[in-house]
């Protein structure tokens, strides 16, 4: 199946739009750069940028894997906690009105002041990032799930229950794989997030990983090193991005190919 | 008289201030096609679903065979089809003996014996959304038969179709139900097909709803299609109308 997929996902069609405006943007940059003369300390051209960013592929490399990790466990939670909380929510009405107003007001932490006292409290292990990347993405996750099991025609529950089925059965014969369009929606908004999350968290402190090499890179005026793993944050979303299509053709095949649901 | 299957007595059912059943009588006799017709917004499905035990009316009674009605008396055919894009035609006719615990094969198996009759086969694999729209309405006739209900309660099943595909869908309704003997309740909101499939029409009066008619329909079974010019069949037709209109 996967063979099938792929060409279409990266059919010339799709790709090319993004990749004209991004050449003439770096051109433009390229160009400005050179006529202006600004020092690279400031900012540096693109090709210096990549220049210097394959001179440096050991360290990068190095710091991507440890960033990937943190990104895929603190996803992981994130998924468990998204799910968890949603099917709670699902199954009884008292606790929907007790923890999505909660939920709601989790967003409204502001992360910036939290990680710093994240890592007082749990050290510069893993935990504080994969709490930082699960406090950013679970919220669409949870909300993604909780609207999509909530978007089912009553109608259809009626015909659960006319065929005696039970709230358990209702969920997983109907609202279960009826909320699965909203669930690959809420997975693309929060895996976009989750890679920038764990860049934020390295950045407030880690022993290795892209957060912390921007950072020091940063400290020691190397623009053009910031910014080449900037380019590899970009792509590892992009590449993630992609991935949850992937899924999506493997898990829920009839979602395409009827949109009717 | 003989035994009724079905005796409804004096259902009333109102969502807040709004009355929507009132005082509602009738009967079922065993084997018996009785189609319930009346104006847009009525309360005929709000009655199926007192029937189908979804909704607990305010007061009255519904009694099968002298005895209250339970959940597993009515098989219950909603006005949409609701046939599910994640399941396969097959898999979606089989949903009720799922839920009724019957293990997947035999399920299928149970299912796929149906599949010729209602025109269906070959499509056992197919998506829903690959089924013209009669198909998809056999489907979902399938999925209420399959369950082996005393009563099939229809709620307006060939609504959404074109006139031709309604007609064609209406005779293949007649033969079917010759063959397999079911007790139905349908509702409709056209005259002709509830003469044409009936032994009985009710006519619902506007909400409240109460039944102010109920016209026999005396024409021998099975019918073909030749049937609507017979005059019993014109005066059928011509009463309803009458009792519609005064409503
Ligand atoms: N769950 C409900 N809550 C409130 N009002 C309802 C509900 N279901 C139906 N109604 C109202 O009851 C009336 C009868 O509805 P319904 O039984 O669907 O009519 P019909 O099937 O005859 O067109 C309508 O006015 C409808 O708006
Ligand atoms: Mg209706």
């Amino acid at each position: 199946m996967v063979h099938r997929l792929l060409p279409r996902l990266l059919s010339p069609r799709r790709l090319l739009p993004p990749l004209v405006i991004v050449a003439a943007l770096l051109v433009t940059w390229q160009v400005a750069v050179t006529v202006l003369d600004v020092r690279p300390q400031v900012l540096p051209s693109p090709l210096r940028v990549v220049e210097q960013g394959w001179a440096f592929r050991d360290a990068l490399w190095a710091n991507t894997v440890p960033t990937l990790q943190v990104t895929a466990v603190g996803f992981a939670v994130s998924l468990a906690v998204g799910w968890v909380l949603a099917i709670v929510v699902d199954f009884s009405p008292w606790l929907r009105r007790a923890l999505v107003p909660l939920l709601v007001a989790s967003q409204t932490l502001p992360i910036v002041a939290i990680a710093p006292l994240l890592i007082i409290w749990f050290g510069f292990g893993l935990l504080p990032k994969v709490v930082v990347i699960a406090l950013v993405t679970f919220f669409p996750i949870a909300v993604g799930l909780i609207e999509g099991f909530a978007a089912t025609d009553r109608e259809a529950s009626n015909l659960l229950r006319s065929m005696g089925g039970d709230r358990w059965q209702e969920f997983r014969y109907v609202r279960l794989p009826g909320a699965m369009p909203s669930f690959f929606t809420a997975l693309r908004i929060g895996i976009t997030y989750a890679v920038t999350g764990a860049i934020f968290a390295e950045y407030v402190g880690a022993r290795s990983g892209l957060g912390i090499f921007m950072n020091q890179q940063k400290n020691s005026f190397r623009t053009d090193l910031v910014l080449a793993a900037v380019v590899v944050t970009a792509v590892i979303s992009v590449a993630l991005f992609g991935l949850t299509f992937l899924v999506q053709r493997l898990l829920v095949p009839w979602y395409r190919r009827d949109a009717r649901a | 008289m003989p035994e009724q299957k079905i005796v409804v007595e004096g259902l009333s059912v109102s969502f807040g201030e709004l009355r929507v059943l009132d005082d509602l009588s009738f009967d079922v006799a065993p084997g018996e096609f009785v189609s319930v017709i009346g104006p847009s917004g009525c309360g005929k499905s709000t009655l199926f679903n007192v029937l189908a035990g979804l909704r607990e009316p305010d007061r009255g009674a519904v009694l099968v065979d002298g005895a209250p009605a339970g959940r597993e008396t009515f098989g219950y055919m909603p006005q949409k089809d609701l046939l599910f894009p994640w399941r396969t035609v097959l898999d979606n006719t089989t949903l009720g003996l799922e839920v009724a615990g019957m293990r997947r094969r035999d399920a299928r198996e149970k299912a796929r014996a149906l599949f010729a009759p209602f025109g269906l086969a070959g499509f056992e694999r197919s998506r829903p959304g690959e089924l013209s729209g009669g198909m998809r309405q056999r489907a979902a006739l399938l999925r209420t038969v399959v369950q082996d209900r005393e009563v099939l309660l229809l709620d307006e099943p060939f609504g959404a179709l074109d006139s031709l595909t309604r007609t064609a869908m209406q005779e293949w309704l007649e033969g079917v139900r010759a063959r397999y003997g079911w007790t139905v309740l349908l509702i409709t909101h056209d005259i002709r097909e509830a003469v044409f499939l009936s032994d009985r029409v009710l006519v619902l009066s506007p909400r409240p709803a109460q039944v102010r008619r109920e016209v026999a329909v005396d024409l021998a079974r099975p019918r073909a299609v030749e049937v609507v010019t017979d005059p019993a069949f014109a005066a059928a037709e011509a009463e309803l109308l009458a009792a519609l209109r005064a409503s």
